[in-house]
């Protein structure tokens, strides 16, 4: 709808990286039976993306899907498509046990661009960021609060954590992204 | 500060990414067990110099409940393991055993 | 006096002057200087005072050892005391001053401590402090605090200028210390291929094989550290950092590395100190060795220093430390420094060796250069005051008698040298005593454990007690290979001169009466002297960790680092025992001190904790709320208007929100999803209501308990499908309650299926509250086709619907917290700004004002409500509160329902809920004990009771409370006594009632 806004509304900092906000993405929480045939379906026609291994997150150009623990998957859809989405997951797994929700509005997500964006989220995370490759998520924190994140490219970390502490976040990354701070490992 | 695989994620998880949760293998008592079986459940732990098993949560990561045998001595660490479980796996106590031959078990 | 020399200086560039002062003088240096050197450079020998009798003190060390030397550094917002100036690196501007003195470093009248210092012996302090205690608190106190510590607190209301930053590192292999065992030992790690880094202290390369000459491979040591770190350098897998200290090894491999990046830099943009949090497999310890003083008569006046020190000022910054130095040693390593200042052209008027048989090939070298050699000879006193003037010579095995007076301006002393095993024995690495070298080292056979059960820290170089260049590097290429754990390499060949063996010397001349031992410093930074260790052993402190915090031996900010062994050694004769029977005390982290700014990182100011913020939270901040923390939400305490008291707006919230319509912003509470075939069974076992028979549709409040039967949460529950139910928590408890949920699930019920899910920020939640709520919300959803029906007969009183609000996606739950017609609405967060804003807008005519906690804790005490946390207290159950019509007596089993089961939980004794009103209607103090009659066993007055919760009514006018009384609901309309604890001896008297005080049959909010 058209008064639905962000946590932060798209703002951006040019540091020695680029931090930004995503503004609205889509996010579907999924708990079931990941070994599940139509579960693997139903995130194929959500995402595109086939179900994704352990650690894993797998992109199509229609979302991604994500593995977050043994019973639950982390889609990345278009926001106002969203509950479309979860409708028909949920019909599709009628008479399975599962769990699908829409999650969208509980997130905010940034990316840090730049060469050195592993470096600012090293500044943050215990995770070893270095052998993060695309397509790995790994579940920790930054700072003092949960986060999310995986590599879209080389140059690009995209980081998910809770709406409430979106400002938080933003301004941590802001402060690890500040020229000066180059630490060139 | 420790590290500890977590058997779900598969990942070395930094301490400050994992809660502790205290001994293992506890047995829930409830409604109709005796006062000394809920007495023992609810607050007799051990806190052996030596081989412990523990329950630890990956708080900051996939948010799931496992187990470590653990020297809280020696600080080494013979393996880690799913929650679901009575007992603990025997890989497990064979590492254990294999440092510790005197070693008494769990319980 | 110390002096810049013509010549020489291989760390500076003197075509760069570097301007700073000290004490406000004006001084000058050069690029690469460190504060030490430059201070030396400009004469400036005495640079403090010591810690107790305020003693004159100059720089004794060149490195991270130096005791004495520390200074108030930087102005404002880098104000710093303690800092170290031989680890200060100096730039333009730099300005230091002394410490520990007053009013001058010249003139301190501190020094009065010295004349009286025998009666100021070891445990002065733990003396004084045990009696009379009223001495302590008048006399002793205020004199000790305008004498003691060291250095000036940096002013509490000034905000540290600086930005810090933490960096976690991961690697295979972490070398620490960059001189040639640590450059060694990397090369020989890195070439398995694996992930190597190391880390240097200083801004240079090589520690001091460049100052202690021999060859390398045939080439100088300078050449082969260039070569090495430039092999190092080109290297993918090594990363390579200097200004970076290794402060501190913990378990499983984790080190805590503290870079300077910008001390010498300051306001320059980057962060001024970054604190590495290192993982590493294997790490090695290259941290080299510690030169010993000697322990003679006046071994603190300026101008005695380690010979060592001596050596590096000359050959590292061109600087020397007088121009007649006397050597005194017990080794041959300090013939290095005769040599060198020899070879700088100044004078040694003599080298005083206490081994009877003197020295090697070192000794024949200084004969040789014409300096005139002393075997079996001691110092028996430094002769001066601020500054050294002379020595006596004496023999060692004697008593000091005077055998000649040498003249000379410096004394540079040898004790041999201590192996740096602090990053060793951090995480638990055990040490053997050396006989021969005199001297702990690491034991290799009793590692720091890692993970696996394996050693993780191997020594190397020197840090492992080899003092030979070839042996430094052959056991640092075995040190750097094994934690490769592969991979053969040849040492480099390190070639220098054969050195003969040491003797231990701990005092000096060995029969040294009292007065000499009082003037005989072990630990310079806080006073110690020989006979302070021998009091404290004649007093019984056997155990070394007694003797240090009776005699402050080896604590403070240097914490022992050249004085430990020659103490341990000291008390070890005192005791009659052998040294490794006293043993050291804890090496502890970090190695040297590092900045709490360092500790901190980015943790400070805005960031300093994560606040939680709503959707709502820029309209509550740009509407003058004052805001509260709950957790780490930030919620909205209460909306002063222009010049009004927060006590008014709160009374102002409750008044309106009764008689016409409040808005509160309730997104703070939890949300949890609880699905699956399994869920009602489950729900029925968190809860200790029935919550399985909940029909679809419907709401009901729950009560949470731990194992141990304590109240520990509530909300309300909805049913949303079959499978579904939907639990509020309270605010902040949303983690806490979802982590206890997966754990019963995880850990107990794992073969139940449910799944629980967090909804809590997806959800924008606004209670409307007050005789108008239905009015607003109608008229939001007037000419909106399809809007939800609010009536009171299509939503019942605990009731919920899905629908449109307005333009909203709504879930309406018609449930009160105030006792008033109430509606909670949650909408998507994304949409919870426009909402309320819609709310506000379209609430206009109805008297819409918004409301904060206060306000909404003042009506549910008005009606009663009980709340997390005022009521409970985590000994508190749900029985206590008159909650047994929300214990199910029908289910078997619930968390808790064993635990109330206890003869205590069911002790009719226990205090319960009641209300509370005052004779006079005035407010009871918070927390306010009510008092019985008599006195219990231990002659305590016997109390009854205490106040839960207490408020000014602005609904009722008068002062309301609840509270948990003995036999309190069996005692209705009886008065009780609550003494008051202001000072003023008052008794408030108030009358035992109902808790529900407003509406007691609900009549407001089921309309």
């Amino acid at each position: 709808m058209s008064k639905a806004q962000s946590a932060w509304n798209g703002v951006s900092f040019d540091g020695y990286c680029r931090v930004e906000e995503q503004s609205l993405v889509g996010m579907i929480t999924v708990r079931g039976d990941l070994a599940s045939k139509k579960l693997a379906k139903a995130v194929k026609d959500a995402t595109g993306a086939k179900m994704p291994g352990q650690g894993e997150i797998l992109s199509s150009d229609k979302g991604r899907a994500a593995w977050m623990s043994p019973d639950e998957l982390l889609l990345i859809v278009d926001h106002a498509e969203a509950p479309g989405i979860i409708d028909a997951m949920a019909a599709a797994l009628a008479d399975e046990h599962a769990l699908v929700v829409n999650v969208s509005d509980a997130r905010a997500v940034f990316h840090v661009k730049g060469k050195a964006a592993r470096e600012v989220v090293a500044k943050l995370s215990p995770a070893d960021v270095s052998v993060m490759a695309p397509g790995m998520l790994r579940r920790t924190r930054i700072a003092q609060v949960p986060a999310a994140f995986h590599m879209v490219d080389e140059e690009t970390a995209e980081l998910v954590c809770f709406r409430s502490v979106g400002q938080y976040a933003y301004d941590l990354l802001k402060d690890a992204a500040l020229p000066g701070g180059e630490v060139w490992v | 500060m420790l590290v500890l695989e977590c058997p779900y994620c598969g990942v070395m998880a930094d301490e400050s990414d994992l809660h502790g949760g205290g001994e293992a293998h506890l047995k829930r008592f409830g409604p109709g067990s005796s006062d000394d079986d809920f007495e023992t459940y609810l607050f007799m732990r051990k806190n052996p110099k030596g081989v412990h098993f523990e329950r630890w949560r990956h708080v900051s990561g996939c948010g799931k409940w496992f187990h470590a045998a653990r020297n809280t001595m020696t600080l080494e660490v013979y393996g880690t393991y799913s929650a679901q479980t009575y007992e603990p796996p025997q890989d497990i106590i064979d590492a254990v055993k294999a440092k510790h031959p005197e070693w008494e078990g769990y319980k | 006096m110390s002096t810049r020399l013509a010549n020489g200086g291989r760390l500076i560039d003197r075509s760069k002057v570097k301007n700073f002062t000290f004490n406000g003088k004006k001084m000058k240096g050069f690029e690469g200087d460190t504060l030490a050197s430059a201070l030396l450079g400009e004469g400036q020998t005495l640079v403090g005072r010591s810690f107790k009798y305020h003693r004159p003190r100059g720089i004794i060390a060149s490195g991270a050892e130096e005791p004495n030397a520390l200074v108030n550094m930087g102005e404002g917002g880098r104000f710093e005391p303690n800092q170290r100036v031989t680890t200060t690196e100096l730039f333009d501007g730099l300005t230091a001053g002394s410490q520990n003195h007053w009013p001058s470093l010249e003139f301190d009248v501190g020094v009065v401590n010295n004349y009286v210092a025998r009666w100021l012996p070891a445990g002065f302090y733990y003396k004084t402090f045990m009696f009379p205690r009223a001495g302590w608190k008048h006399v002793f106190e205020p004199i000790v605090r305008q004498s003691a510590g060291l250095g000036k607190a940096p002013d509490a209301e000034t905000f540290d200028a600086d930005r810090y930053e933490h960096y976690y590192h991961h690697t295979d292999i972490l070398v620490i210390g960059g001189g040639v065992a640590g450059l060694a030992a990397a090369l020989a790690a890195a070439k398995s291929g694996k992930k190597v880094m190391l880390i240097e202290q200083t801004n240079h390369w090589g520690g001091r094989a460049p100052v202690d000459g021999g060859t390398i491979d045939g080439k100088s040591p300078t050449e082969w550290v260039d070569a090495a770190v430039a092999e190092l350098d080109a290297m993918d897998n090594v990363t390579l950092r200097t200004r970076t200290m290794g402060a501190g090894v913990y378990d499983h491999g984790y080190v805590t590395g503290y870079e300077r990046v910008a001390d010498h830099t300051p306001g320059d943009g980057r962060p001024r100190h970054r604190l590495w949090r290192i993982r590493a497999g294997k790490i090695v310890t290259a941290t080299g060795a510690i030169e010993r003083p000697l322990s003679f008569a006046g071994n603190d006046i300026p101008g005695v220093m380690l010979a060592g020190a001596v050596r590096d000022y000359i050959v590292n910054w061109g600087v020397s430390a007088g121009d007649r130095v006397v050597v005194v040693t017990n080794n041959d390593d300090a013939y290095r420094t005769a040599l060198a200042v020899k070879a700088a052209g100044l004078d040694v008027p003599a080298i005083i060796d206490a081994r009877p048989n003197g020295g090697g090939a070192l000794a024949d070298a200084a004969r040789e250069a014409g300096i005139r050699v002393e075997n079996g000879k001691a110092i028996g006193m430094v002769k001066g005051g601020k500054s050294v003037t002379g020595v006596t010579l004496c023999a060692q095995q004697g008593e000091g008698g005077t055998l000649e007076e040498i003249k000379c301006d410096a004394v540079a002393m040898s004790g041999g040298w201590s192996p740096v095993v602090h990053l060793w024995s951090h995480c638990g690495g055990k040490l053997n005593w050396d006989e021969a070298n005199a001297m702990f080292r690491p034991d290799a056979s009793r590692p720091p454990l890692g993970a696996k059960g394996e050693g993780f820290v191997i020594p190397a170089g020197s840090a492992d007690g080899e003092f030979d260049l070839g042996a430094v590097l052959e056991n640092a290429v075995k040190a750097g290979l094994a934690a490769a754990g592969e991979g053969k390499m040849a040492a480099p060949k390190g070639e220098a001169e054969a050195e003969a063996p040491m003797t231990p010397v701990w005092i000096m001349p060995q029969g040294a009466g009292p007065k000499k031992r009082m003037k005989m410093w072990l630990d310079y930074q806080n006073d110690v002297k020989v006979s302070d260790v021998q009091l404290a052993a004649r007093e019984g402190y056997e155990s070394v960790e007694h003797t240090k915090r009776y005699t402050t031996l080896g604590m403070a900010t240097d914490q022992g680092k050249i004085s430990n062994i020659n103490g341990l050694a000291v008390l070890s004769d005192a005791l009659g025992q052998p040294i490794p029977s006293t043993g050291t005390t804890t090496f502890r982290p970090p190695y040297t001190p590092i900045s709490m700014g360092s500790i901190a990182g980015e943790a400070r100011a805005e960031i300093f904790q994560p606040i939680r913020r709503t959707p709502m939270h820029e309209w509550h901040e740009e509407a003058g709320a004052y805001m509260e923390p709950v957790g780490h939400w930030r919620r909205p305490y209460c909306y002063p208007k222009q010049g009004e008291s927060h006590e008014d707006a709160v009374y102002r919230e409750v008044l309106n929100t009764r008689e016409n319509l409040g808005l509160l912003d309730a997104s703070t509470l939890g949300k949890l999803i609880v699905r699956g075939p399994d869920a009602g069974k489950f729900m029925d076992m968190m809860y200790t209501n029935m919550m399985s028979n909940l029909a679809v549709g419907k709401c009901r409040y729950g009560l949470m308990c731990s194992e141990n039967g304590f109240l520990s949460d509530d909300g309300v529950v909805a049913r949303i499908d079959e499978d579904t139910w939907l639990c509020h928590t309270t605010s902040g408890g949303a983690d806490r309650i979802h982590g206890w949920m997966e754990e019963w699930l995880q850990t107990e019920w794992w073969d139940w299926k449910v799944y629980v899910a967090n909804v809590t920020e997806q959800l924008a939640q606004v209670a409307v509250v007050g005789p108008n709520a239905r009015k607003v919300l109608e008229k939001l959803n007037a000419g909106v086709e399809g809007g939800m029906d609010l009536s009171a007969e299509a939503l019942p009183f605990m009731q919920w619907r899905d629908g449109k609000i307005g333009e909203f996606d709504a879930r309406a739950y018609r449930i009160s917290f105030s006792g008033e017609l109430s509606y909670e609405i949650a909408v998507p967060a994304s949409q919870g700004r426009a909402f309320w804003d819609a709310l506000i807008e379209a609430g206009e005519e109805f008297g819409v004002m918004p409301y904060g906690t206060e306000c909404l804790h003042i009506m549910r005490a008005e009606k009663g409500f009980i709340m997390i946390g005022d009521e409970t207290d985590g000994t508190v159950i749900p029985q206590d509160l008159g909650l047994n019509w929300a214990i199910s007596k029908k289910k078997e089993d619930f968390l808790g329902k064993r635990a109330q089961l206890r003869s205590h939980m069911t002790d009719p004794e226990r205090w319960k809920l009641v209300g509370l009103e005052t004779l006079d209607g005035s407010v009871l103090p918070d927390g306010a004990y009510a008092q019985g009659e008599g006195v219990n066993e231990n002659g305590q007055k016997v109390v009854i009771g205490r106040v839960t919760s207490t408020y000014y009514s602005p609904t009722l006018k008068k002062g309301i409370a609840m509270g948990l009384i003995k036999h309190g609901p069996d005692r209705m309309g009886e008065v009780i006594s609550f003494p008051t604890v202001d000072g003023t001896n008052t008794v408030i008297k108030a009358r035992i009632c109902d808790p529900v005080f407003y509406d007691k049959d609900g009549e407001k909010q089921n309309v």
